[in-house]
């Protein structure tokens, strides 16, 4: 494995790891549960892809093994991942759960309103 | 553009069969160079030559990316700053484009990028609702939206 692989590979583990750290951070400090949403399942999006992609060209540098299971991988990620967000959120709203005291705008109260009119 | 798909491995087994050589190999090659004759005879085709559709789909995908490291990059200074200065919220969308799959794609798109996230639809499938992280601009919001994502898909799914 040439230093240029070894280089790449590390800075996306790293870049990875970071932006789930991050997304930990997010659920803690967020104030309701549709923002702490955005961090939990968006920054692992970048982040998951970003660590599966390391461990793809690690087999592919040092083995000379493409493993077409790891984009598999990503690609599946993206197809469940915003499914599971707006789910959560929706139950979330549709069950009533207060949006934080500081939000400046609400569109899809109206929506409600013109409904039970 | 399944017509055109379908001619084009025809032309891949005519070129196998008049080289007689069945291997990936002579397909592949067969497959570009009735590429190139369709592209040469594409204005006798009634619908648009498909590989225009082939670019559009990776020009959506190359965009996407774009966006979602953008986004990453925002949400990131949002929660790793040390004051929370947000202002999040839910803002409609009207959206232009009619069938099921395109709005799908929109909205999954939408919601794959951070910091916004579809909440709901409205029953005629012509509003979405984003909850935002931060709101600067509603209207610019709505802009970026409309000028990146939804004209990529228009640009996938035209005729």
């Amino acid at each position: 494995m040439n230093v240029i692989g070894e280089v790449l590979i590390a800075a996306l583990l790293l870049i990875g790891a970071f932006l789930s750290l991050v997304a930990a951070f997010g659920v803690i400090r967020l104030p309701d549960v549709y923002t702490r949403n955005h961090a939990a399942s968006k920054s692992a999006t970048l982040g998951v892809m970003c660590i599966l992609l390391a461990a793809f060209f690690y087999f592919l540098f040092k083995d000379g093994f493409f493993s077409s299971r790891l984009l598999l991988g990503i690609a599946f990620f993206f197809i469940t991942a915003p499914v599971a967000g707006h789910l959560i959120s929706r139950a979330a709203y549709n069950s009533g759960a207060k949006m934080w005291s500081q939000s400046v705008r609400d569109d899809l109260k109206n929506k409600k309103i013109q409904k039970n009119d | 553009m399944a017509f055109q798909i379908l001619l084009n491995v025809f032309l891949a087994f005519l070129w196998m069969f008049l080289q007689v050589s069945f291997s990936a190999h002579t397909f592949i090659i067969g497959y570009l160079l009735g590429l190139i004759v369709m592209a040469g005879m594409r204005r006798f085709f009634k619908s648009r030559f498909y590989l225009h559709r082939v670019w559009a789909v990776i020009y959506l995908f190359l965009l996407f990316l774009k966006e979602l490291i953008k986004a990453n990059l925002d949400v990131l200074k949002l929660v790793l700053r040390p004051k929370l200065n947000i202002r999040p919220g839910i803002f409609a969308l009207e959206t232009e484009l009619k069938s099921d799959w395109e709005v799908t794609l929109l909205s999954n798109l939408i919601t794959l990028t951070p910091g916004t996230l579809v909440m709901d639809i409205s029953d005629d499938n012509r509003i979405l609702y984003i909850h935002t992280i931060d709101i600067d601009d509603v209207s610019e919001a709505v802009d970026s939206i409309k000028n990146s994502f939804e004209k990529a898909i228009m640009e996938v799914s035209r005729g």
